[in-house]
């Protein structure tokens, strides 16, 4: 699958799924009857597994680095968090991409927190209970955790910047899914041409939920908007 | 081996803000020009709204030229080296930075052209801090007047005036010099929330108004109005109602069939006929090749910190340690922008910030310059206080907790949820001044991607920059406060880093013995070489370098034509 057709594969689903939150249940009628989203698509069927590759993390730093997003920013009474966002997804994929200069830091720094979970709490990070996972990351945090090169807090503050960017990034680069990090802050979206009443306070402009690459102008092979 | 290129008339290094400039009055003048850059053409399709790509990745670069040359950066020449930023902060390509800067298109203030004589004037010798070698302007604001309209009509710049020829018109902002004539475009709109703080400084007695930008607020020449998207700062423009060089002057130079751009092509070195002392042309590398372009005179105009390598890189019998710069002056009065010590504020209901741009904001001039009596004050100079409208989603979520939070987890994410739309952080850009411990230099060990040394910035805040940075950050928590924040905090003073306002290094003055350059530009050591852009600059001023940079440019230029023969021929 090339870059570009996951761009759209996600683009295409997290549409279907931003209308249907945003119109909530009783709306599903009228997004069935917009034109340009497929009866099929828009029914409540369960979606077929995804068939995807990790692209550069190994199987136990993919396990771990999942518990440590859903973590940073929790599914709790506020919604979906960093898990449904798939922040992991999206650092995965950057670390074999622009990120990859951190690979190396990854590696260590993952690792680094599983001895340390073993030695403290006698347990893989990953199978530990959610309250000894935050022991783990409170003390990577404060910089007091051990292992770590050149230190816990600079590997805790780059998943953190990592986890943040894989929530609230456009959804191009594999995360922010469903919109769930825009939805979270309450951002109303990317608008090419923005009023003066979208500047006002009171009432915000309603939320339009689209990637940057929905517009041919910025898609590769695009253009046709060119100007 | 270097292949030979034909001669041209004029070469000028970097197609940026302030090559892109001079190139149209040489252009028009008939003069064959070619300008050198290292990055390529972009288009509006290169700038999508992706805050990723423009604010986290370093896009849009259409070559990673520059982030293969950050400068390292200690404070002072016995302290560690600070932690080196991956991404330099300006960017490669035609149309250079001024392609995805925030396009703030000030004037400078008058004072900030007669920093030392105003102060010895008012308050003695004594009040001109220690250890700063800061110097007067070879001018004043008036000579350079006709250089900024020049440009702000050719670019095309936003804004509301002030003061033309001395009758002050309060809509605009008060205390700026006289100006010939308005704006050639009304300012930007305003938002509610600029509006909503723009009452609380009136409400204080201070003077607020839009500020100028290069930015369409309306269509001009043949580009449209600004359409307030939100991806305006480190983004390009979409639909080119950013005003950079590549949409302005630069397709107005290439009309006249005298300007030929030379893209992707790193210049490595400034050649010196050692007979005669003058420089006969550069030398470049395009795709894997070394070219010798030869000319009649060359300008610099690359980035602060890469004219004053080009300069220090271009070494030869005459010039042994570097270019113009036997006087030992290439890399001194160095200083960047003092704009850290700025203010964050927690507001208890929604800005709707999420769309606008930095230069659509409301500012304060009151606490800038020397607008305000400094009598019993312990310091010069002062600060510009700017309130924008602008935020995007990852720059939102990584808020300032405001002591209310913790910095992960449930409690954090219910904080953000709540407060991401509810914050803002003032734009304060204050006089910053060179001292003699202050400077640049090439880095002993750190090399770029050519295997030459990048810059290293030796340079720290001096206690008359910290006493006016606590005094000015004082005056924008109270404006905060009158417009209704719940909470405050004071950002720090920070390192003096690289940085997208970076002065000095080849400075401008009369006296060769502390200055690269002469009143008009051209290296005291070297008749047929000029320097552009910032890097000429010896005092800051409280706002934005590129129209001061840009208008100096065109003077540059102006200069050269108009004595072309004695120039060129020597």
């Amino acid at each position: 699958m090339s870059e570009k057709d996951k761009g759209h594969h996600g683009g295409a689903d997290v549409s279907r799924r931003g209308l249907i939150k945003q119109v909530g249940l009783a709306g599903v009628g009228a997004a069935l009857s917009t034109p340009n989203i497929a009866p099929a698509a828009a029914a409540e069927v369960p979606p077929a597994t995804r068939r995807e590759a990790l692209e550069t993390l190994n199987a136990t730093e993919a396990d771990t680095l999942d518990a440590i997003v859903a973590r940073l920013i929790p599914t709790d009474e506020n919604g979906p968090g960093a898990t449904e966002a798939r922040a992991a997804f999206y650092i995965d994929h950057a670390l074999a991409g622009p990120l990859r200069a951190l690979r190396g830091a990854y590696a260590a720094g993952l690792a680094a927190i599983d001895e340390y979970a073993l030695a403290s709490k006698g347990s893989s990070f990953a199978k530990l209970t959610g309250a000894n996972q935050d022991a783990i990351l409170s003390d990577m945090e404060k910089n007091i955790a051990p292992g770590f090169s050149p230190n816990s807090a600079a590997f805790f503050n780059l998943l953190r910047t990592h986890t943040i960017e894989g929530t609230f990034c456009d959804p191009y680069y594999g995360g922010n899914a469903n919109f769930v990090g825009w939805n979270l802050i309450g951002y109303p979206g990317i608008r090419m041409g923005v009023t003066a009443n979208d500047q006002r306070m009171n009432p915000k402009p309603e939320s339009i939920l689209k990637s940057a690459y929905d517009d041919p102008m910025f898609a590769r092979n695009g253009g046709d908007h060119g100007h | 081996m270097a292949t030979d290129l034909k001669k041209t008339d004029v070469v000028i290094v970097g197609m940026g803000a302030a090559g892109g400039v001079a190139a149209l009055p040489l252009a028009r003048a008939g003069l064959e020009v070619i300008g050198i850059e290292a990055g390529a053409w972009l288009s509006t399709r290169d700038f999508p709204p992706d805050e990723l790509r423009n604010n986290f990745r370093g896009w849009p670069q259409s070559v990673q030229k520059a982030n293969s040359e950050v400068p390292t950066h200690r404070p002072n020449a016995s302290a560690p080296y600070s932690p080196r930023p991956a991404i330099h902060p300006m960017m490669n390509a035609v149309g250079g930075t001024s392609l995805h800067y925030w396009a703030q298109s000030w004037r400078l203030n008058p004072w900030d052209f007669k920093v030392v004589s105003e102060t010895k004037r008012k308050f003695g010798a004594g009040r001109i801090p220690r250890g700063s070698t800061v110097e007067d302007w070879p001018f004043g604001l008036e000579e350079l007047e006709p250089y900024y309209d020049h440009v702000e009509h050719e670019v095309g710049v936003s804004g509301q005036a002030g003061n033309i020829g001395g009758r002050i018109d309060q809509r605009g902002n008060i205390f700026e010099g006289p100006r010939g004539r308005e704006y050639p475009m009304p300012p930007l709109r305003g938002t509610e929330f600029t509006e909503m703080m723009a009452g609380a400084a009136r409400r204080l007695g201070w003077h607020a108004f839009p500020g100028p930008a290069a930015i369409n607020s309306r269509s001009y020449e043949d580009r449209p109005g600004c359409f307030y998207h939100g991806y305006c700062a480190r983004g390009g423009c979409p639909i080119n109602a950013k005003n950079s060089t590549a949409v302005s002057t630069i397709p107005k130079a290439q009309a006249t069939g005298h300007l030929k751009i030379v893209a992707q092509a790193v210049v490595t070195h400034v050649d010196v006929d050692q007979k005669t002392g003058r420089v006969s042309g550069v030398t470049y590398v395009k795709g894997g090749q070394e070219y010798f372009q030869p000319a009649d005179v060359v300008l610099i105009a690359g980035y602060t910190y890469e004219n004053v390598r080009l300069l220090l890189l271009s070494k030869s019998p005459a010039f042994p340690n570097g270019l113009a710069n036997n006087s030992g002056q290439v890399g001194r009065h160095y200083f960047s922008h003092f704009q850290t010590m700025s203010v964050s504020a927690l507001f208890p209901f929604d800005l709707n910030n999420w769309y606008g741009l930095p230069a659509q904001g409301v500012g304060v001039d009151n606490w800038a310059d020397d607008n305000f009596d400094h009598a019993g004050l312990d310091f010069i100079g002062g600060g510009n206080l700017w309130i924008y409208s602008d935020r995007r989603p990852i720059g939102a979520a990584n808020m300032n907790n405001f002591g209310k939070a913790p910095g992960w987890g449930s409690a954090w994410k219910s904080f953000v949820s709540a407060n991401a739309d509810r914050w803002n952080t003032a734009y304060v850009q204050k006089t910053t001044l060179p001292y003699e411990d202050n400077y640049l230099d090439l880095d002993p060990t750190e090399k770029d991607a050519l295997g030459f040394p990048v810059i290293r910035i030796t340079a720290d805040y001096k206690d008359n920059e910290r006493k006016m940075g606590a005094f000015v950050q004082d005056k924008m928590v109270q404006w905060y406060r009158e417009a209704g924040a719940i909470a405050v905090e004071k950002l720090g003073v920070g390192t003096m880093g690289p940085s997208t306002h970076a002065y000095g290094g080849t400075r401008m003055g009369d006296k060769g013995e502390t200055n690269v350059v002469n009143r008009f530009g051209f290296a005291h050591e070297v008749p047929n070489l000029a320097v552009l852009g910032a890097s000429v600059m010896g005092t800051s001023g409280a706002r934005n370098p590129t129209l001061t940079v840009q208008a100096l440019a065109w003077r540059t230029a102006e200069h050269l034509m108009r004595n072309w023969k004695t120039i060129a021929a020597g």
